[in-house]
């Protein structure tokens, strides 16, 4: 897993909120993707305050890494932590259906 | 089954085929699918359209050299694996020696949220390394389609479908993609819009209970291909299309004639008995005694050390064992020698495809010379008349190319009609037997005759046909001017005629005796004339022989008294003279 990006600053403020692993497939640096990255991070950063991890996986450079997650579309978050796992596909530039397909909302909201 | 490859035209002029080694569906599409093409296969439910593409996949791996990839909608490897299995298919084994790669695509709709715009480039992605990891060359998307409801948009499916099939043609693979069919149109989403070059549409249909399944090639762009539907079937060895329109005539034929086990028949048939190879129908009417007749062929030809197998519809071997033991006919022994082999079925058991394929498949595993298939009316039950009669032709086709001769029985109703129901199948047939029941004189009797008999000369005459703890007899029905009798009556017309000789023979015996006294009486007579004579002969002999005496004694005196009285001697004379007059007199 490729790590692009790391943001955890300091210790969690409440315990209900452990660290939330995203991952972001893409195939190359499309202009797709590239609004899809920061479209979650925007959103991850204002329902998360930096208690989340994104690993954007290249399919193009790994291409067995898709079967794992049952990709088929391109782009597709799928989180991994918390459990269950859910999956959002698209550039996420519809916010409501990406803080419902995250399961967001009540996180967000303590 | 024989593989002759049909007149096509050449592949040079026509598109590159891609075999599929599926048992008929090469012919039926003048050698395989079109090649670096994706072509279409669609039907309903449960009419074998996962198993039709792994068996492309797998014969593609192990008898074409060519991977596959198999990318399953429906179906986890692991389901796939134990599906393909009961076809004898190790799919485990290929995918371990990287033959075949197995991709499971599953999306849970449930778990999925759409937001924004995407595409399907993860499915690209994820073929495209399955097909560059092991170089595949086949390709099978099963069920496509389900990504029509897993995927919410529908418009963005549809166009990168329409990318999918142009970049499968680019990549050069030969794909087989799946398809539920649809109401109206030949696919449920309306794939075919996609993939035009070739679509086969497989259908499961249930007719009188008995289902078969059928393929149809729908369309083939630049190639002649058969348009009929074909039925097909899942076997043990994987899909076997059974064109009927494929089969050749073009047997070897041999002149070797073969004994029936009944003496009598054989001598009806120019005394040597059936041609090897050829196809033989007993038809009769119900208790005629057709298994039984077919038993004393398979004895025969174990009795020659032959094997035979027999394939009975609608009794246990152990029946026909028990039953032809009361006839004097001893079949266990051949069973145990392994020289006979029944196979016994119901024929609702299954379609008709399936008793054909089982068939095929006990005929290869025991390599018989005589199959007795008892009766084969109670199979052409099972399917429609023309599927019955493909089925026995496709039968007999086979029977004739492993030159095995064939014994099919068949039962009718009584009636004339008889023979016209079974003009269909008899003129798939070299010789016709016909065992009758004739009634009359408050009892049934059998009768026999030889109907038609291809190329050998066979006897035009009506036998009664006996049934005794001997076995089988034969013998000549009593024709005359009351027509033909059987049974007891035949028996009375014999004491009849026996009686007719016997007094004829009487009064012969009469009229010897009779002559014979008047021979005895009339040499009776002549010896009493006879004696008569000879007394009379022996009377007149005595006198003469008194005379003679006298006379001697006559002449002596004289001489006496001659020389008494000094006389010359003239005595010689008279006695010359008397002698010549007893001569006379004698």
């Amino acid at each position: 897993m490729k790590a692009k990006k790391t943001k955890k600053p300091g210790a969690a403020l409440r315990r209900p909120s452990p660290i939330w692993q995203l991952r972001l497939y893409v195939t190359g640096q499309t202009q797709r993707s590239q609004t899809a990255l920061s479209n979650l991070k925007e959103v991850c950063e204002a329902h998360l305050e930096a208690r989340y991890r994104i690993t954007v996986v290249d399919l193009l450079k790994q291409p067995q890494l898709a079967k794992g997650d049952q990709i088929l579309a391109i782009p597709t978050v799928v989180r991994k932590l918390p459990r269950p796992m859910r999956t959002v596909i698209g550039n996420l530039s519809n916010l409501d259906r990406v803080l419902v397909g995250l399961d967001l909302q009540r996180t967000a909201k303590p | 089954m024989k593989t002759k490859s049909p007149k096509f035209p050449s592949p040079a002029t026509s598109l590159p085929k891609c075999r599929t080694g599926i048992q008929g569906l090469d012919e039926i599409t003048g050698g395989g699918l079109p090649r670096g093409r994706p072509t279409l296969v669609c039907g309903g439910a449960g009419c074998g359209k996962t198993l039709l593409a792994a068996e492309f996949l797998v014969r593609g791996a192990t008898q074409f050299g060519e991977p596959g990839v198999l990318m399953a909608f429906e179906e986890t490897e692991k389901e796939l694996t134990a599906n393909v299995a009961s076809l004898g298919f190790d799919l485990a084994g290929l995918v371990r020696r990287k033959k075949i790669v197995v991709d499971y695509v599953h999306i849970e709709r449930s778990e999925m949220q759409e937001s924004g715009d995407y595409d399907l480039e993860g499915l690209f992605v994820r073929l495209g390394h399955a097909i560059d990891s092991i170089g595949a060359k086949r390709v099978v998307l099963d069920t496509l389609e389900v990504l029509f409801s897993s995927l919410p948009n529908e418009a963005v499916l549809r166009s990168e479908l329409r990318r999918l099939f142009r970049w499968l043609k680019e990549k050069g693979v030969t794909a087989v993609i799946t398809a539920e069919r649809g109401i109206g149109q030949l696919t449920r989403h309306g794939l075919e819009e996609y993939v035009s070059d070739c679509v086969i549409v497989l259908d499961h249909r249930v007719n009188d209970q008995i289902a078969t399944r059928h393929l149809r090639v729908v369309k083939y762009r630049g190639a002649l291909h058969g348009t009929n539907e074909f039925p097909f079937l899942i076997g043990d060895e994987g899909i076997s299309v059974l064109p009927i329109t494929s089969l050749g005539l073009n047997h070897h034929i041999s002149s070797e004639r073969i004994a029936t086990g009944i003496p009598r028949l054989d001598a009806m048939l120019g005394g040597r008995g059936f041609f090897r190879g050829s196809s033989i129908l007993l038809t009769g009417t119900p208790g005629t005694g057709k298994t039984i007749v077919s038993a004393n062929f398979a004895h025969a030809a174990c009795k020659r050390g032959e094997r035979a197998l027999f394939f009975s519809f609608e009794e246990s071997p152990n029946q026909i064992i028990r039953n032809v033991h009361s006839i004097g006919l001893r079949l266990e022994p051949w069973v145990k020698r392994g020289l006979l082999r029944f196979h016994s079925a119901r024929p609702s058991l299954y379609g008709l495809e399936m008793h054909l394929a089982t068939m095929f498949r006990e005929i290869a595993a025991f390599k018989p010379d005589v199959v007795v298939v008892d009766p084969i009316t109670s199979l052409m039950d099972s399917g429609t008349a023309s599927e019955s009669k493909g089925m026995v032709t496709r039968l007999i086709d086979y029977l004739k190319a492993g030159q095995v001769t064939s014994l099919f029985t068949s039962l009718t109703q009584g009636g004339h009609a008889l023979q016209q129901s079974e003009s269909a199948m008899s003129s798939l047939m070299d010789a016709w037997l016909l065992l009758q029941d004739f009634e009359g004189n408050g009892e049934r009797n059998r009768v026999f005759y030889v109907l038609k008999a291809r190329g050998m000369a066979h006897s035009n005459q009506i036998r009664e046909f006996l049934i005794s703890n001997h076995g089988i007899d034969i013998v000549d029905a009593y024709i005359g001017a009351s027509g033909v009798l059987t049974g007891s009556a035949r028996v009375a017309q014999g004491d009849l005629e026996k009686a007719a000789v016997l007094v004829n023979q009487q009064e012969a015996a009469r009229l010897k005796r009779e002559v014979e006294r008047k021979r005895t009486a009339i040499e009776r007579q002549i010896s009493g004339l006879r004696s008569e004579y000879e007394a009379e002969a022996e009377e007149l002999r005595r006198i003469a022989e008194q005379v003679g005496t006298s006379t001697l004694m006559l002449t002596t005196e004289r001489a006496a008294s001659g020389r008494l009285r000094q006389a010359d001697v003239k005595a010689p004379d008279i006695t010359r003279n008397r002698a010549g007059r007893i001569g006379r007199a004698n």
